[in-house]
């Protein structure tokens, strides 16, 4: 008989009109244990008013570095059913698209190896299988590797990429951000499980630069869709727009950054040479607007949380890459490996790639990587006049 | 044991996506054209093909059962073809292509629990970490915060009556697995006590030189205490980041009165208007106080209305304080600006207002 908790702190917490986990976390406790002894440290959190998890220990399943973050409770007398409570990361299906078939068969596996709880999904991205034991594991593994699923990256290894619906529903997409987030995916798989890098590697698309997946703030390597020519414009829409309230004027052409749109009250005008491509407008009126036909991407690099040297985002690397192609997208798997190389060898411990060219210097991460320096990667030049001249040896010679 | 070694496979990456796109997915792929809201939580997507596709977006706990994901199933089996997805801010959708259908899976998610919304100028689900169902780390409880958060702002999520989208985001320590600086709105459990060093294990659980290099702030010294190896900390030099305990778990941090919530304000990730910028500091520091955490959410509530007064159309959160200064916005909340405010980190000379455009308060 599992033993029966009083929640009264908890059970405060099913109501109110938001869904609630508190129901969720006595859903799974009707058919596990382990659930049901998470309701009661959670409720004994909530009156102490501190966790009760330990550091995590080294568990995973074999030949694997990372996908499993161990887990003990600190209190293992009393709450005996999560003395070991690991999570599994498993890698997400692009897009978070589902077949209900697929989902049920996660179910399965998750409801007789585990607690039955997860999050769909977690903040990696990856489905989460939040609860088991160390004995487990291995099962688990081979269930899931049967039905097609993996495991997701954890630790210093390459993250979980993810990806923004994209093509398969936004008429925004400026590239195939399923399609390279599963690319990339699978072509790095060992980087994925088998953790060989100085901290996380973590990579997000955003199809356009509305950057649903935030990757500009979350991804070391960032990859949002842009395009190179004119916004697609229909003028009768942009009238239709205007007819059913929308202030052409103040609420498109005066939030414009690039102040390079007029509106004479019947006709839109866009200089697009000066546009900056920042989606405001097209945003505001999708059926008049659109980006143009010359899409690709902006590759950014370098975003991070404050731990350690303090928060990042991602800065400009390459300017424009017609990712969708194949030839293009190999130069950049070539860069991205560039890249992993120089950051492995100079790279201090639990340095992410960001910080690490704080501390050498973007010149300097350049030109070991081999990529030119221009002028798109900065928001302005350098405004100290503290700068290491590197003189080759003939100009040397010239100026004796 | 052996069994599950046998014919063992590794290495095989996630599903194929194109097996899990719905039929109409699959058929207008990279051919969309527009959207519409129609209402809050449901988009028509129209393609190319003149094909529809209604989206139905439901609010989500983020942590979820199988029962109700199998619950979800059974809707998307009724009345999507047998597909769904989720968003990347947890929210659940379904995507059918019968405009019928639209109001029978809404009654029937908001019955089990799940509401409608979510979509334009809205809050949508809060973007969270694991708090005290999960993590060693936290410095307080991410899905109880959040739910309470959402209760309060329930208004928000299921009409559409915002100057524009505020997207809230909640971490439960400075690690932020949920990267949380760049939101309208972040909640960042913060922790305000020194690690706890426990000399006695100290040596035996971590290497020396890695926590001390582990620490931001050079607070860390190899020492030796009653004989022993083991670090010593200059205090003052200490802002509890935890770096040092992540590192090594003879330094923990977590208290159950110096623990609490920091609330940030006016970051985005958008490139729409102005560029992506970080969230700034608004409250220091909320003691926790489960289960409503009642202070954090009328903190919030007053930034969203006072914003949503306040702003301009389209302009996100941190737009608005930009144009109307900062000044401004403690004004208006009524928050108490401190020393605290005031960044004294790196680059901290940035922060500071560098010029003689003032408003007068
Ligand atoms: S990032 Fe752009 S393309 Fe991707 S889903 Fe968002 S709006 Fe659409
Ligand atoms: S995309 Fe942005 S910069 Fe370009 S015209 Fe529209 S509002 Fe202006
Ligand atoms: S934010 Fe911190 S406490 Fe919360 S889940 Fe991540 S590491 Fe744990
Ligand atoms: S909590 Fe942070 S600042 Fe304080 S000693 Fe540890 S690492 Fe250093």
């Amino acid at each position: 008989m599992p033993k029966e908790y009083k929640t009264p702190m908890l059970d405060e917490l099913e109501k109110g009109p938001w869904p609630s986990f508190v129901k969720e976390i006595k859903l799974a406790a009707k058919k596990n244990v382990m659930s049901n002894d998470l309701l009661g440290l959670l409720e004994r959190s909530y009156n102490e008013r501190l966790g009760h998890w330990k550091h995590g220990g080294i568990v995973g399943v074999f030949g694997y570095g990372g996908g499993v973050i161990g887990r003990y409770t600190d209190l293992p007398e009393e709450y005996p059913e999560i003395s070991h409570f690991h999570t599994l990361r498993i890698n997400q299906p692009s897009g978070w698209f589902y077949t209900t078939e697929a989902l049920r068969t996660l179910c399965d596996i998750w409801d007789r190896h585990g607690s039955g709880l997860t999050n769909m999904h977690g903040s990696t991205g990856d489905i989460i299988f939040l609860g088991t034991k160390t004995d487990e594991l291995e099962p688990i593994f081979k269930e899931l590797t049967e039905a097609g699923f993996d495991l997701g990256g954890s630790g210093s290894d390459m993250r979980t990429p993810s990806c923004c619906v994209g093509p398969g529903r936004c008429e925004w997409a400026c590239y195939d951000t399923l399609q390279r987030c599963y690319d990339i995916t699978m072509k790095y798989q060992d980087e994925l499980h088998r953790p060989a890098f100085p901290y996380k590697w973590k990579f997000k698309f955003s199809g356009c630069p509305n950057d649903c997946v935030a990757a500009i703030a979350r991804a070391d390597i960032s990859i949002i869709g842009t395009w190179k020519d004119d916004i697609k414009m229909d003028q009768a829409e942009v009238k239709k727009y205007a007819e059913n309230g929308v202030d052409i004027f103040n609420d498109v052409v005066l939030n414009c950054p690039a102040k390079c749109m007029k509106y004479d009250g019947d006709k839109l005008e866009i200089n697009n040479n000066d546009c900056r491509r920042c989606m405001h407008c097209i945003n505001v009126m999708p059926k008049a607007l659109r980006p143009g036909d010359d899409k690709g991407a902006i590759v950014l690099i370098g975003a991070k949380a404050p731990i350690v040297e303090g928060a990042l985002l991602s800065s400009v690397l390459i300017p424009f890459l017609n990712i969708d192609d194949d030839e293009e997208f190999e130069d950049f798997c070539d860069l991205v490996e560039e890249m992993q190389d120089v950051w492995c060898e100079e790279g201090k411990n639990r340095e992410r790639v960001g910080e690490f060219i704080q501390r050498v210097g973007m010149g300097n991460f350049l030109e070991a990587v081999g990529v030119e320096p221009i002028p798109e990667m900065i928001a302005y030049p350098r405004d100290n006049p503290y700068i290491f001249f590197e003189m080759d040896e003939d100009e040397e010679e010239e100026e004796e | 044991m052996l069994d599950v070694m046998k014919d063992r496979i590794t290495d095989i990456g996630p599903p194929d996506f194109k097996e899990y796109l719905p039929p109409a997915v699959k058929k207008n792929y990279g051919q969309w054209k527009y959207h519409e809201i129609l209402e809050a939580g449901v988009l028509v997507h129209v393609a190319e093909s003149g094909d529809k596709l209604y989206t139905v977006r439901c609010g989500s706990p983020r942590l979820v059962s199988t029962t109700s994901i199998l619950f979800y199933t059974e809707i998307a089996d009724k009345y999507c073809d047998g597909f769904l997805r989720f968003t990347s801010r947890h929210n659940v959708e379904f995507l059918t292509t019968e405009f019928d259908n639209v109001a029978k899976i809404k009654a029937e998610m908001t019955e089990y629990g799940n509401p409608v919304g979510g979509t334009g100028p809205s809050i949508t689900s809060i973007v969270h970490t694991q708090g005290w169902v999960h993590c060693h780390s936290a410095a307080t409880d991410a899905s109880g915060v959040v739910k309470a958060v959402m209760d309060d702002l329930f208004e928000y999520f299921n009409e559409m009556k915002l100057p524009a989208k505020c997207r809230i985001a909640l971490a439960c320590c400075l690690n932020m697995c949920g990267a949380v600086h760049c939101s309208d709105i972040a909640i960042l459990g913060i922790h305000t006590a020194y690690p706890r060093i426990d000399h006695e294990n100290l040596n035996k659980l971590c290497e020396i030189p890695n926590i001390s290099a582990s620490c931001p702030t050079a607070a860390i010294r190899p020492a030796t205490v009653d004989g022993k190896p083991s670090v010593e900390l200059i205090e003052e030099q200490c802002m509890y980041c935890a770096n040092c305990f992540t590192v090594c778990p003879a330094m923990p941090l977590a208290d159950p009165v110096a623990d609490g919530i920091s609330l940030w304000v006016g970051g985005k990730v958008s490139n729409a208007r102005s560029e992506p910028k970080f969230s700034k500091l608004a409250v220091p520091f909320i003691p926790n106080n489960p289960p409503r955490w009642p202070e954090v959410t009328s903190a919030i509530r007053k930034m969203v209305e006072v914003w949503a007064e306040n702003a301009r159309p389209y302009e996100r959160m941190g737009e608005w304080i930009d144009r109307v200064g900062w000044p401004r916005f403690f004004k208006l909340t009524g928050f108490e600006f401190s020393k605290m405010h005031i960044d004294d980190f790196k680059y901290a000379g940035l922060s500071f207002k560098r010029s003689a455009q003032i408003t007068h308060e």
